[in-house]
């Protein structure tokens, strides 16, 4: 790994908050190097997007962080939240230590409002003495260096594809320059060929420094295999297996690693061939259910 | 845009393979927008034999769902036929539409907007068995055998709201329910894109299974060309609502003709690639 970036130790969280607390994130500590991407993969349910929002600091009831700390730029972050009073002690950091860019994003732009409109709420929002022009020549200047076209600007949300939406919301969530972006699910809505695209844009983001590293989440192996240095699996609250991408998908350790790999349906011979000898009755196929994986 | 070569012959040797249980001849769908006419759906003719599984792949706004909302009936055709059971049901209504649906089901993307929020899982699924007149002994029994189709229990869904359920075990009942109504086509649209990959090879193992067993005709319309590949005896690719090539899933994924397909293969992620320099 790369100078370390960013490492976060010990992180528990849990909804609820009552006697039936259900732990989705159960003690899990994560590195991530400088300029690097790291895949977190895993099914439905094993605390991926909850501990993403745990990273990004966004953590509300019902869900709580009961322990757990980032480190970053030499500061430890107490990311903990047990009160409202930790809620507003971690405001300084959203957008410009760590930045969210959460699942189905794109689905939440306003209808009646046009692109440049949002770009200045989100510069706004953090930091109240932006003017609109600032915002605007800031939002132009990314999309020139990402080759997008600027007049997406004047836009409304319904006059843009899927695929720009999402890289358009990539873009405005990184405005700031965040340090470490978490990115769950951005390419789970989109095609196959607009998520070659918002990968791309990814790889061209960090390669530029506009961020210094991303958790990329997705339960899409085939599409973190493509972007990430880095995988982690989790499942079950926990993370099972780590390491570098070649090396986790060539030789994965863990039998639900092995499972998960084994159950990606490429359009390739072996999957054609799998496919025929289920439909003659002779199927052995990859997947199983959800409780021999042991998802939950 | 013009189809390949294989195209004809496709067609003429699945109309030789058996009785046409649906078809399509000529479809065009026309929106009218902002004063300008949105061509959605240009001229699609598609046979569907029965027991048989087509794949319709295409990018987002190729005109995929339009086509089935009209294979379903929900949308009418601006023009073109619909027939099934060599029937003409382009223009079919009350109680004939009522039954066409009884044996034409459909699962759609968003199975959160396919449920009443204010309305348990168990009284969406007997409702829609009232719906299709099952014997009231029957219902308990077969909503149990569906769920179980998808890996799912009465305990665990029955007595909860939509909202308490995860957005794969939504979709997973929205299946479920499409498969009680023992429908002879199931169209399904992007019904597991929302879907983990271990799930997902189980609902498609048990498409695989129901036509094998039950004879069950499936439309499954997807962008992902590696599911078509699993599950699908024939491929039609969409692009700007024009089916641009078509053939059996060997022609159309590892001999494809035209341009548009395989630059829709050469973005599929790859497992063992990489994009990073």
């Amino acid at each position: 790994m790369s100078e370390l970036l960013a490492r976060a130790t010990n992180i528990r969280c849990v909804y609820g908050g009552g006697e039936k607390d259900f732990t989705a994130v159960d003690g899990v500590s994560v590195e991530l190097g400088e300029g690097e991407i790291l895949g977190l993969a895993g099914e439905s349910g094993c605390g991926k997007t909850t501990l993403g929002n745990a990273l990004a600091m966004i953590a509300t009831p019902p869900l709580y962080v009961l322990s757990g700390s980032l480190e970053i730029d030499g500061e430890s972050i107490d990311l903990s939240t047990l009160s409202v009073a930790d809620l507003k002690r971690h405001r300084p950091y959203r957008g410009r230590t760590v930045s969210m860019l959460p699942q189905g994003a794109m689905n939440s732009i306003s209808p009646t409002l046009r692109i440049r409109s949002l770009v200045h709420d989100v510069m706004r929002a953090h930091d109240p003495r932006v003017t609109k022009s600032e915002a605007l020549d800031l939002a132009r200047d990314r999309l020139k260096m990402l080759d997008m076209p600027v007049r997406v600007l004047d836009s409304y949300a319904h006059q843009l594809s899927g695929g720009m939406k999402q890289r358009l919301i990539t873009v405005i969530s990184t405005l700031q320059n965040p340090r470490l972006l978490i990115a769950d699910e951005p390419t789970s809505a989109l095609d196959v060929s607009s998520q070659r695209m918002l990968v791309e844009m990814l790889l061209a983001m960090v390669e530029q420094r506009i961020m210094s590293g991303v958790v990329f989440v997705t339960h899409d192996l085939p599409v973190l295999s493509q972007v990430s240095d880095r995988l982690a699996i989790m499942n079950a609250g926990r993370i099972i297996e780590t390491g570098p991408t070649r090396q986790l998908v060539e030789h994965p350790q863990h039998d639900y690693t092995r499972t998960l790999l084994s159950s990606v349906l490429d359009p390739s011979r072996e999957t054609r061939q799998r496919g025929r000898e289920r439909s003659a009755g002779r199927g052995a196929a990859a997947a199983t259910s959800s409780e021999e994986v042991g998802t939950r | 845009m013009s189809e390949s070569p294989q195209t004809q012959e496709t067609i003429t040797r699945s109309s030789a393979d058996g009785e046409m249980l649906l078809s399509c001849r000529n479809v065009t769908k026309e929106f009218s927008v902002a004063g300008s006419t949105v061509l959605a759906v240009d001229d699609v003719s598609l046979d569907f034999p029965e027991a048989s599984v087509l794949a319709v792949v295409g990018e987002s706004g190729s005109g995929k769902s339009t086509l089935a909302r009209m294979l379903l009936r929900l949308m009418p055709v601006t023009s073109g036929t619909i027939s099934f059971r060599g029937q003409d049901v382009t223009s079919l209504s009350g109680a004939g539409l009522r039954e066409y649906w009884t044996e034409v089901q459909a699962v759609f993307q968003d199975p959160f907007a396919s449920f009443n929020q204010f309305f348990t899982v168990g009284s969406l699924l007997r409702r829609s068995l009232s719906l299709a007149k099952i014997p009231a002994d029957q219902v308990e029994a077969l909503i149990e055998e569906c769920l179980g189709y998808v890996d799912l229990t009465p305990a665990q869904t029955l007595g909860k709201f939509p909202h308490q359920l995860s957005g794969g075990q939504r979709q997973r009942v929205m299946i479920a329910r499409a498969l009680m109504m023992r429908p002879k086509v199931l169209l399904a649209d992007e019904a597991t894109s929302m879907l983990d990959a271990t799930l997902r090879v189980n609902v498609l193992n048990v498409l695989h299974d129901l036509r094998s067993e039950l004879g069950l005709t499936v439309l499954f319309i997807t962008h992902d060309i590696g599911q078509a590949c699993y599950l699908a005896d024939r491929v039609a690719v969409m692009e700007r609502g024009r089916v641009v090539e078509r053939g059996t899933t060997e022609e159309v994924i590892f001999s494809p003709q035209g341009e548009y397909t395989r630059r829709l293969l050469s973005d599929v992620p790859d497992l063992r690639g990489s994009l990073k320099r």
